[in-house]
């Protein structure tokens, strides 16, 4: 039962309100960019007076980042995939077994949501050049895997929290290996979460910037990298176009995942009451 | 049940493995913090403290005073900004409205500092958004200089933070159980009281988890400060940029990373008292 009759009528008026404007304010400079991608003239201004595709085109012609892309993919598909399968591997450990240090391990691993990424970057680059390695891929897919996992974690966790242990329990109980237990039923059974948690890594993975600036070189130099090179070198709306594909695509696989995974279940934010 | 060791050990080396990188990459920076700078290479002197007397400078100081105060104000923006559509999220019935607060409120996130900042540069512009619509609507005559401001850089700042901040607070608020609420309002509380009473302290955890990933995240920005501030909104994040690529002063760079890190610790660590000290008030 709501007790919706007990709200009154300004209050009823202005929640809505709150939240239209709330959200009005996170969509403009999105629909803004999206907008300014299509103006003609070289000067980033606003609103548009004549409208073009040529930054579109450029886009897509300018090596550097059709480079950055080709990078970004590479670190992106590593670092989702890696972080997922320790992610998910620490996650089943934590629930079902009892180890020396599984609150500093877990503590470990979550710090990168509060350490500034520019001191990891920072930390990473020391390390490399004091041990005399090449700062190749391997050491910004490491990075990355750093800074996703603790995203891959959470939504592991949410779906072990749903999972109904009788059914791991009766597949034992019938004579299954625990390793058997573990991909016949387990796994399957967290796939959505393992998926979403995927997802969230490697669309993070995809766009961060502070630490790849750090690490990354000419020949490892992700999107966003490139990204930022281009705005202090030109003032045209290439930017805005490649941001206004950046947005389009992020929004479609977001309502994608909403519309197949249920977005609200992975992130542990319905309404449980 | 029993899992065997190999079993064991299969699920958490891994997840090892990435702890003592995560480690031994911090303990890099602190070690250098405490090198002599050798000018014009990544190798270092022997040890020093001369790092962090150099850091006793206005330069550093108000670097470190402007990003707290940056910090403080996002946090506590975003967490105003963010709660009611957290609320709405949650509370919401109808799904296609749910999916759409959902979407809106979460894409942001995942567009990175560079995208997000970049279009905020063509909302605050001279020749931007916001100017054209106030001078069309005769509100100003001469464009407001919003680039390279510290208020640009807090309106970007907030608008990157909100995202984390409706989806830890959406989580604390949907597993606030309905009841407390319906006992509130049938002991004759009104809907704000009751806001106010239950439903309020209840969520503290969300806003515990918020605060502190929004307190992080500010301090950690790079893009954002460094792109709308163009230098003139100095943090420490942009100054350990600016030592370690420009100056090549890497020992430098990595005080102030020290001196950073400490600090976000210890204002974590504060906040965390405080909005503890809050929950027990109005938890009781």
């Amino acid at each position: 039962m709501r007790t919706h009759h007990s709200v009154s009528l300004p209050l009823r008026i202005a929640g809505p309100v709150v939240v239209f404007l709330i959200l009005a304010f996170v969509m403009l400079p999105v629909v803004v960019a999206v907008l300014a991608a299509f103006n003609e003239k070289a000067m980033l201004s606003f609103p548009p007076e004549s409208w073009s595709l040529k930054w579109f085109e450029r886009v897509f012609t300018y090596s550097d980042f059709k480079d950055g892309f080709h990078a970004s993919l590479i670190v992106t598909a590593w670092s989702s995939v890696i972080a997922l399968v320790v992610g998910t591997g620490l996650a089943i450990a934590v629930k079902r077994l009892e180890f020396v240090g599984k609150e500093t391990l877990q503590a470990i691993l979550h710090s990168p949501l509060v350490i500034p990424h520019f001191t990891l970057g920072l930390g990473l680059l020391i390390l490399v050049s004091q041990l005399k390695l090449q700062r190749g891929y391997a050491v910004v897919i490491l990075c990355h895997v750093m800074l996703v996992l603790p995203f891959v974690l959470r939504s592991v966790y949410v779906s072990m929290e749903n999972l109904d242990e009788r059914l791991e329990q009766a597949a034992a109980s019938l004579g299954a290996s625990p390793l058997k237990v573990l991909f016949t039923i387990t796994v399957p059974l967290l796939a959505p979460g393992l998926f979403g948690g995927w997802l969230f890594a490697a669309i993070m993975s995809f766009s961060e910037f502070t630490a790849s600036l750090f690490i990354t070189t000419q020949a490892t130099q992700t999107l966003p990298v490139s990204m930022y090179n281009y705005v202090r070198e030109f003032a045209d709306p290439t930017l805005a176009a490649l941001s206004a594909v950046y947005i389009v695509v992020t929004a479609c696989v977001l309502a994608f995942a909403n519309y197949f995974l249920g977005l609200g279940k992975v992130l542990n934010i319905e309404d449980s009451h | 049940m029993a899992m065997r060791s190999g079993l064991r050990a299969s699920l958490l080396s891994p997840a090892f493995l990435v702890a003592v990188c995560i480690c031994v990459a911090l303990l890099s920076v602190f070690q250098f913090s405490f090198r002599a700078f050798v000018p014009g290479s990544m190798d270092v002197g022997g040890l020093t403290l001369a790092n962090f007397t150099t850091l006793n400078k206005s330069i550093y100081l108000d670097a470190f005073i402007n990003t707290l105060r940056l910090s403080v104000e996002t946090t506590v923006l975003s967490l105003l900004v963010a709660y009611p559509l957290a609320y709405a999220l949650v509370r919401v019935r109808r799904r296609v409205l749910k999916s759409a607060i959902l979407i809106i409120s979460i894409t942001p996130l995942f567009l990175g500092e560079i995208v997000r900042t970049y279009s905020w540069i063509i909302v605050l512009g001279s020749n931007g958004f916001l100017n054209t619509m106030l001078r069309k609507l005769g509100i100003i005559d001469q464009p407001l200089s919003l680039m390279f401001t510290h208020l640009g850089v807090l309106v970007a700042l907030v608008h990157v933070t909100i995202p984390v901040v409706v989806l830890m607070l959406a989580t604390a608020i949907s597993h606030i159980n309905r009841d407390y609420e319906k006992a509130a309002q049938s002991l004759g509380a009104g809907p704000i009281r009751t806001f106010l009473t239950v439903t309020l302290p209840l969520s503290m955890p969300g806003i515990l988890a918020s605060v502190t990933t929004a307190f992080a995240w500010t301090f950690s920005a790079f893009a954002t400060p460094q792109m709308i501030g163009g230098g003139r909104v100095p943090t420490v994040s942009t100054l350990v940029y600016q030592l370690g690529f420009s100056s090549m002063n890497f020992p430098l760079a990595a005080s102030l990373s020290v001196a950073g890190l400490a600090m976000t610790i210890a204002a974590l660590v504060i906040l965390g008292r405080f909005t503890r000290r809050m929950k027990l008030a109005g938890g009781h």
